[in-house]
């Protein structure tokens, strides 16, 4: 059968337009013909489509044109938003967003707060200190010239920065022992450990002479740090003794290596030695150890005009200051137990650093 | 048709693309939607286009034949309202926004699903419709939305006798069901 003729044949079945002989013989070509089945089928799904997208906008244009009619009566329109009403209808409508940025603004004032007070006192401090510092040690070297039997008393405390400095445990119940001259002239001292967590400290001993101060962390927040892992070293080092040390010369604990240039200070003090390590403001106070881990000094001085000339305290003068406290009867000292003996000395370098540096902390004085 | 009448007549006049009954439903509801809208970061012209695809949801609804009132049309348009605005506010990024629910609600997601094909296909057909052009737009709505026999139609058109129009009708037809079939398929699949 002809293509045409067949859809038009389709066509009038569907509508029902065919004689009953006609039809007759349709249905029976439709159930002989599965294609020509498929074609009714397929005709009818399409056609219903059809209808139904016709019906479907028909139903949008008369909703179009109800809403049309029906606002022009002005049934539609929303309730009047009037004065006072309106700023509440605004403020409901945006309130999310403006406590959202409210919540952001008053973050990030926070932040910027939080930030400045971190950073600014302290690099101040630092700065005002490196200036004080190099006048001080201008007056101090004058001095020297002029009276050079006074020199190290003179020297000593000014040459070094006194905003912060580095301390170390010598009793991991809380105490600490840095330079005198670290937290010379302070109200208030706070330490800090590599972690960046602050403890309030209290000056238990303090003696200029010796530029030795023990600290004892005052703080509910420190917990007792088990036996210290190095020991402080009762007898003297030897010349040419590689030595390392860690400091906070900036607010990032830094690891310093030199070696050991004289067995006694400047102009010959032998309270200390002469040390080769890179040292900056800041380092006061902090450990110079020996290979096995022992403790052989504080780092306490450096020569200005000198390169590489810092000096550091022997770690005997710590026995020394302990054994005073205990002989003093003025005053009731609480019992320190320092120990000589280093538990890291067959470990290597770095993961004898590892091991020390939680018990070296940064002494900010204010 | 008029105000007072139940939910069953009402559906059964939108079924039958009752004028009256659309005034009746837009009177009633449309303030509910468009308080709804504006409540939550609509306009009063995202207000009248969620309520009129709304509305066609439930026409849908009313000419499947198998809707069965489990809600009132109150709760109904509402719920369908609400998940337009949701997705709508989605759509145009503004994720996070809470929106705020004062009415009851009924699951209306599958009905939803059901309006997303529908109005694909309506879509798809109004677009297939409109490429093919004249005359051959007119001669198949002719013939098979307004139901005019050949005779007239040849006589409409100026065709000089029914088998020319015959001829015209299969392949305008063939026409469209090719260019619908082929927008069909491509989103199907």
């Amino acid at each position: 059968m002809d293509e045409v003729l067949l859809h038009d044949a389709i066509d009038r079945y569907l509508r029902d337009e065919m004689t009953e002989q006609e039809r007759a013989q349709f249905e029976n070509l439709r159930n002989t013909n599965p294609e020509v089945d498929q074609m009714v089928v397929s005709q009818t799904f399409f056609l219903r489509e059809l209808e139904t997208y016709d019906q479907t906008k028909a139903f949008a244009n008369n909703l179009q044109e109800v809403e049309t009619q029906l606002q022009a009566e002005g049934a539609l329109a929303p309730e009047p938003q009037h004065g006072k009403a309106k700023v509440i209808n605004l403020w409901k409508k945006y309130q999310r967003t403006i406590v959202v940025a409210a919540c952001i603004g008053g973050f990030s004032a926070l932040c910027i707060t939080g930030l400045m007070l971190a950073f600014s006192p302290k690099n101040n401090a630092q700065i005002v200190q490196l200036v004080n510092k190099v006048n001080n040690q201008e007056t101090s070297l004058k001095a020297i010239h002029q009276q050079l039997n006074e020199v190290k008393s003179k020297i000593d405390p000014k040459a070094d920065l006194k905003g912060t400095g580095t301390s170390f445990l010598i009793d991991g119940r809380g105490y600490l022992i840095t330079n005198a001259h670290v937290v010379k002239d302070v109200s208030t001292v706070f330490v800090q450990n590599m972690k960046g967590d602050n403890f309030k400290a209290r000056i238990v001993f303090e003696n200029p002479l010796q530029d030795l101060a023990i600290l004892k962390i005052d703080d509910s927040d420190f917990h007792y740090q088990g036996p210290l892992p190095y020991g402080i070293k009762r007898g003297g080092s030897d010349l040419g003794e590689s030595i390392f040390t860690l400091g906070y010369p900036r607010p990032e604990i830094v690891f310093g290596e030199g070696y050991l240039s004289a067995i006694t200070g400047y102009n010959g003090d032998s309270s200390s030695y002469q040390i080769y390590v890179p040292a900056n403001p800041g380092n006061s106070g902090g450990p110079v150890l020996n290979s096995k881990g022992e403790v052989i000094g504080i780092l306490s001085t450096k020569q200005r005009e000198a390169d590489g000339a810092v000096f550091a305290l022997k770690s005997k003068n710590i026995y020394m200051a302990l054994d005073s406290l205990k002989r003093d009867t003025t005053q009731t000292y609480p019992n320190i137990h320092v120990s000589s003996i280093s538990i890291i000395t067959k470990l290597d370098r770095s993961a004898q650093i590892k091991k020390i540096e939680d018990y070296v902390y940064m002494v900010k004085g204010y | 048709m008029k105000i007072g009448s139940t939910d069953e007549q009402l559906l059964a006049g939108l079924a039958r693309n009752d004028r009256k009954t659309i005034e009746i439903l837009y009177k009633e509801y449309f303030g509910m939607v468009q308080a709804f809208i504006l409540n939550n970061n609509g306009s009063v012209d995202d207000a009248r286009d969620i309520f009129q695809e709304t509305m066609i949801v439930l026409y849908e609804k009313a000419c499947s034949g198998t809707f069965e009132l489990t809600a009132q049309i109150k709760t109904y348009l509402y719920s369908v309202a609400r998940r337009l605005w949701l997705k709508r506010l989605q759509q145009m990024q503004r994720f996070g926004t809470k929106v705020e629910t004062l009415e009851e609600v009924v699951q209306v997601d599958e009905d939803l699903e059901d309006h997303q094909k529908k109005n694909e296909a309506y879509l798809m057909m109004d677009k297939a419709l409109t490429r093919m052009g004249e005359p051959c737009k007119s001669l198949l709505e002719a013939y098979y939305l307004q139901k005019k026999s050949m005779q007239e139609i040849s006589n409409d058109f100026g065709y000089t006798n029914a088998d020319n129009a015959k001829n015209q009708k299969y392949k305008c037809l063939n026409r469209l069901k090719k260019t619908f079939f082929a927008h069909f398929n491509k989103s199907d699949g």
